[in-house]
Order: C-alpha cells, then structure tokens, then sequence
C-alpha cells in the first residue's frame, strides 16, 4: 500500500511539472522580483526533495544492502 | 588582471589536491583504487562530487545563456525536471548498480550488460557508442577553460594558453589522483560554487539598483516582458524536456561514480539533497541571465541584444547562413560573465570566475570515465590484464588520461565551439535513449542481448538522423515552424528555430519511447540468458 501511494505521489509530482496555469503571467512578482513561475518551479524543486526524503524513508532498497553485506563476510572467510 | 590571479591560485590547488590524493593511495596500484576511489566514498564526498560531475559548463554558463535568450522558461525545462528525474534514477537504478558493483566487482556498465546478457561483443558496441557520445564533452571542457580564462583575465591570457593550462592541470590530477583526486576536486569546486553564487546574486542585484526595478522595468517593455513567461515555449517542447534528464544515468561517468560509494546508504544524502542543490546553483545562474536583458551599459550585451532585435524583425529575408551567424552573436554564454566583469568587485569577480572555471572543468570525470572504460572494456577484456597484471592496467589508464587529453586540445584549439556545442545536445538525447538499457538490465528478467543491440543501433541511426537532418534543413528565423512532413492533415515532422520537433515533442520523446519498444520486441522474440544469469539478478 505505502508504495502504491509513493507512486501515486512521484505521478502527481510529474504531472505537476506543466504547470500550464502559470504559462502566460509573471504576476503576482514574489517577493517584488521574482516573476511566479520562477517561483513555482523553485518551490518545485524543495518539493522533490521532500518526495526523495519520503522515498528514502519509506521505500529505502535494504535488501541490497543486506545482500552485500551478507557476501562481504563470506569472501573475508574465503581469503 | 587579480581575476585571473585568483583563478591560476584556484587552479594550483585543484593541482595540489590530485597530488594529495596520490599520495594518500600510497602508491597501490590498484585498479580498484585508481579507477573507483577503492569505493570508498564517504556521504559528504559523494553528494557534492556526483552533483559537481553532472554541473558542466553547460549547467552554469549555457544555463545562464539560454535564460537570457528565453526567459525565466530554462529553469522548469532544465533544473526543476532534472531535481525530480536525476535523484529518482539514482535512488532506483544508482543503488542497484553499486550493490552489483559490490558483489561482482564491476567497474563498468558494460561490464555488468556483459555479464547480464552473457554477451562480448555486443557489449563492444555499446562501449564504443558511449565513447563517442562522451568524446565532445572533453573538448568542450578545454574550450570553455580557454574561454572563461580569456574573460576573467581581460583578454590577457589567449585563448590557446587558457586552454593548455586547464587541459594540463585536469591531466594532471586525473593522472595522479585517479577517481579519489577527481572526486574530492569536485567537492571543492561544488563547495565553491555553491557559497558564492548567491553572494553574486546579491552583489549583482545592489549594483544593478535592484532586482525589482529590473524586473518592472522589464514587465514595462513589450520585447522583454515574454521573457518572465513561458509564452514563446509550448507546453509540448515543455514536456518533452522531462526526458532529457534520463540521460543522467545513463553515462557512462555517473553510473561508474555511483560504485564509489562505501556504503549504500551513502546515496540516502545524494537523492534527498539533489534538488537542492540544483536549486541553489540553477535559480541565481538563471535569474541573473534573465536580468542581463535589463543592463544597458555593458556593450558586449547590448550587441547581442541588437543581433536578436534584427534576428527577430529581418531573420525571414536573410539567407540561413546569415541568421546563423546572428544567433552565434545574439548567443548569451558569457552574460554571466559579462555581469561579474561590470558590477562585481574584482576580488568576487575572481572567486567567481574560479567557481565557473570549476564547472567548466567537469570534463575530468568523464576524461576517468573513459579511461576506467578503455582499460577495463577493451585492455581487460580482451586479455591486457591477464598478460600484463594489473598495474599495467592502471598505467595503460594514465597513459589514455595523457593520449585522451592532449587530442582533445588540439581538437579544441582547430575546430569550432559551435559543432561541440551541437554534439552535446544530440548526445543528451542519445544518453537518453540508451537508458531503457539500465532499466530492462536491472528489473527485467525478460530483456536480452539482442533487445539491448537493437536499442544501441537504434540510438545511433536516431541520432545521425537527426543531426543529418538538421545540417540539411537550415533553422527558420524566430517564429512558426518549417513543416517538412505532415500526414492525414497532422504535422509529423517540422524545424523549429532551436530545433526538430517530431508530433510537437522533441526528437528525445519518441527516441525513448522507439528504444523502449525495441527493447520489448526483440527480448520477446529472442533467446533468454541462463537461468544461473537470471539468478544472480533477481534472486
């Protein structure tokens, strides 16, 4: 389940990339400088950061890890 | 000229950390520890260099100059896709590959097709394609450094002798330090980078009286105001830029660089502070390409201003080698540079230009990349190693750093930016449509060898293809499209002026999609490898 939902959550954060409603505007200027779509997309980019933190968290490959492990001491033994 | 001193000092001390680096391998000649840092990368090590190899000067001076061309648009088409698609490819291929790297040893992509898909010389071929699209990289690399020294310096420093110091200062720590050296220079470059570019940012935006007068005054001009939207893009080109950063990947200097990781969990930091980093380099870089539209008293960037109004307004009666020329001179890769030179204060300036210097010789690890590929996909392979030992391997990889890097000199000092410039846009695509490779290797039992030929012979017809196509069909002047081909009233293939589009999307859509379909194809009709292969994959 928690890996349907992060899938659903990368999608939607792909299907976020075009974001069409900000296409022909600069305003509202964040800040007074920055036009919005510039700011949308920096916004996006903390936003891919969260999403690979709830990656790591909750969908985090350890049995690699485990599988390497488990090797390493058996060819240490070998040597 | 204290730029340009800045810069040499800059430039020694990347020397001096090499030199450390080999000293700190105590003369193993190892090929573990030449070509892979003895994968033992730390966490801190790791982030900052694998995010340093993937800035060329590409990301920060093309980065700038495309903003300043296009507008606030390069920002969602070139970092905001990549902070999600790069650190989701690591997070679901990186960490596989390192783990296989860990139990079977391998030090190379192909290595790991070869074993994967019990094949030899196709794994010769995907070698030699990675190779080529990898090539125009390392010369671009030494044309930027003779360029950005050029500039830092005022014209001081010619452009050859530019070139010929950062092409022996990066011969000589990837010569000395192997993937340690290379790996903890990027570090310092990236570390570099990262503390002055908003510090230039900020003193860029008080000299200019402020970015809010900038931007207004901007929204006030009918010719720049496009330029803080998206409106001269659309949404499909938009769209099909997503597919670019799957080439990350895919070559051949960031997949050998995730095996250098001691521990798995190394990447943990990697995935989650990518984004960031993107964020921090990418949004001063772009925003200041975009403001460069608003300066008026700098000469050289009221030129290119002028070349794109009369690009604009009589692009369409001139012949296209006329219009190629004004986009070479509207061309904005050295705005940034322009910008530090006007209103940064010539200690800044020099920081700087060391922090652009350091972006533009990320060439070092691709010059590694494919020399660690040489020695162990041909020298190896084909029995040096089992002849020779060893450390004739690591010195046959020492020598290809010396051959690799001298070539790509005198390349750089005859041929023309331009051409380079070009093949590192067709390779972005190639390095894309290669990367249904890793994907079918790693989580598909079903893929073959005969899949993964098709893909690479695939990627090399497309490619060509649309680099002949290109050459043959001149780019039309700012505005609608050439339509070349239709169907049934569609428009299957057009010319735009930045480009090809085929269906609207950029030729790297349906190169990716032709590949992964070959992919399936072929593997379905064709014979899978061993069942102890299978094995060793998906346990």
């Amino acid at each position: 389940m928690t890996r349907i939902l992060l899938v659903v959550v990368v999608t939607a954060l792909y299907l976020l990339h075009q974001d069409f409603w900000f296409w022909r505007t600069a305003n509202p200027l964040v800040f007074g400088f920055v036009p919005i779509g510039l700011f949308y997309h920096a916004c996006f980019s903390v936003a891919a950061s969260l999403v690979m933190w709830l990656l790591v968290k909750y969908a985090w490959p350890a049995h690699l890890e485990s599988e390497v492990e488990q090797q390493q001491p058996e060819e240490d033994a070998a040597r | 000229l204290i730029p340009a001193i800045v810069v040499f000092i800059y430039l020694a001390i990347v020397l001096y950390i090499g030199i450390f680096a080999f000293r700190r391998a105590g003369g193993r000649e190892k090929a573990e520890d030449y070509f892979l840092a003895n994968r033992s990368l730390g966490p801190f090590v790791f982030l900052f260099s694998l995010f340093g190899t993937n800035m060329t000067a590409f990301a920060i001076l093309g980065s700038s100059g495309h903003a300043f061309t296009n507008g606030i648009v390069t920002y969602g088409l070139m970092a905001s896709s990549s902070g999600l698609v790069i650190p989701l490819t690591i997070f679901l291929i990186g960490t596989r590959v390192w783990a296989l790297g860990k139990k079977y040893g391998f030090m190379t992509p192909v290595q790991m097709f070869r074993d994967r898909w019990e094949c030899g010389h196709i794994g010769t071929c995907i070698f030699v394609v990675q190779a080529t699209l990898l090539v125009p990289y390392i010369i671009i690399g030494i044309m930027g450094g003779g360029t950005t020294l050029n500039a830092v310096s005022g014209g001081r420093v010619p452009y050859w002798f530019g070139g010929a110091i950062v092409a022996l200062v990066v011969m000589g720590y990837v010569f000395f330090g192997g993937m340690r050296g290379t790996a903890w220079v990027n570090t310092f470059q990236t570390v570099l980078f990262l503390l002055f570019g908003a510090v230039a940012v900020v003193v860029i935006g008080v000299a200019m009286g402020g970015f809010a007068n900038a931007v207004k005054a901007m929204q006030a001009s009918p010719a720049l105001a496009p330029l803080l939207t998206r409106e001269r893009i659309s949404p499909l080109y938009f769209f099909s830029y997503t597919f670019i950063p799957l080439s990350a990947i895919a070559f051949p200097h960031i997949l050998i660089f995730c095996l250098t990781a001691r521990k798995m969990a190394q990447f943990k930091k990697t995935v989650i502070f990518y984004p960031l980093c993107i964020l921090a380099i990418w949004l001063p870089c772009v925003f200041l390409g975009v403001v460069a539209n608003r300066v008026t008293d700098v000469p050289q960037i009221r030129a290119k201003q002028e070349a794109r109004r009369v690009l604009a307004t009589q692009g369409k009666t001139m012949t296209p080698e006329a219009r190629d020329e004004l986009r070479e001179q509207s061309s904005g890769d050295d705005v940034l540079l322009r910008l530090l030179e006007r209103y940064a204060p010539l200690w800044l300036a020099g920081l700087l230009g060391a922090g652009i210097m350091a972006a533009v010789m990320a060439s070092d690890s691709q010059i590694l990349a494919l020399s660690t590929m040489f020695t162990e996909d041909v020298f190896a392979y084909y029995g040096g190693t089992s002849r020779f030992g060893e450390a004739v391997q690591v010195q046959t990889g020492r020598i290809f750093v010396v051959i690799l890097t001298l070539l790509a000199y005198a390349v750089a000092l005859r041929a023309p930016e331009t051409i380079f410039e070009l093949a590192i846009q067709y390779a972005f695509s190639g390095f894309a449509a290669l990367s249904p490779l890793l994907v079918a290797a790693l989580f598909w039992k079903g893929s073959t060898k005969w899949g993964a030929l098709a893909v690479t012979v695939w990627t090399v017809v497309a490619v060509v293809a649309v680099a002949v196509f290109q050459s043959m069909v001149p780019a039309p002047a700012p505005g609608p499209p050439t339509l070349i081909y239709s169907l049934g009233g569609y428009e299957i293939v057009t010319r735009t002026p930045g480009g090809t589009a085929v269906l609207g999307f950029m030729p790297v859509v349906p190169m990716v999609i032709v590949a992964s379909l070959l992919m399936i194809i072929v593997s379905l009709v064709t014979s899978k490898p061993r069942a102890a292969t299978l094995q060793k994959y998906f346990p």
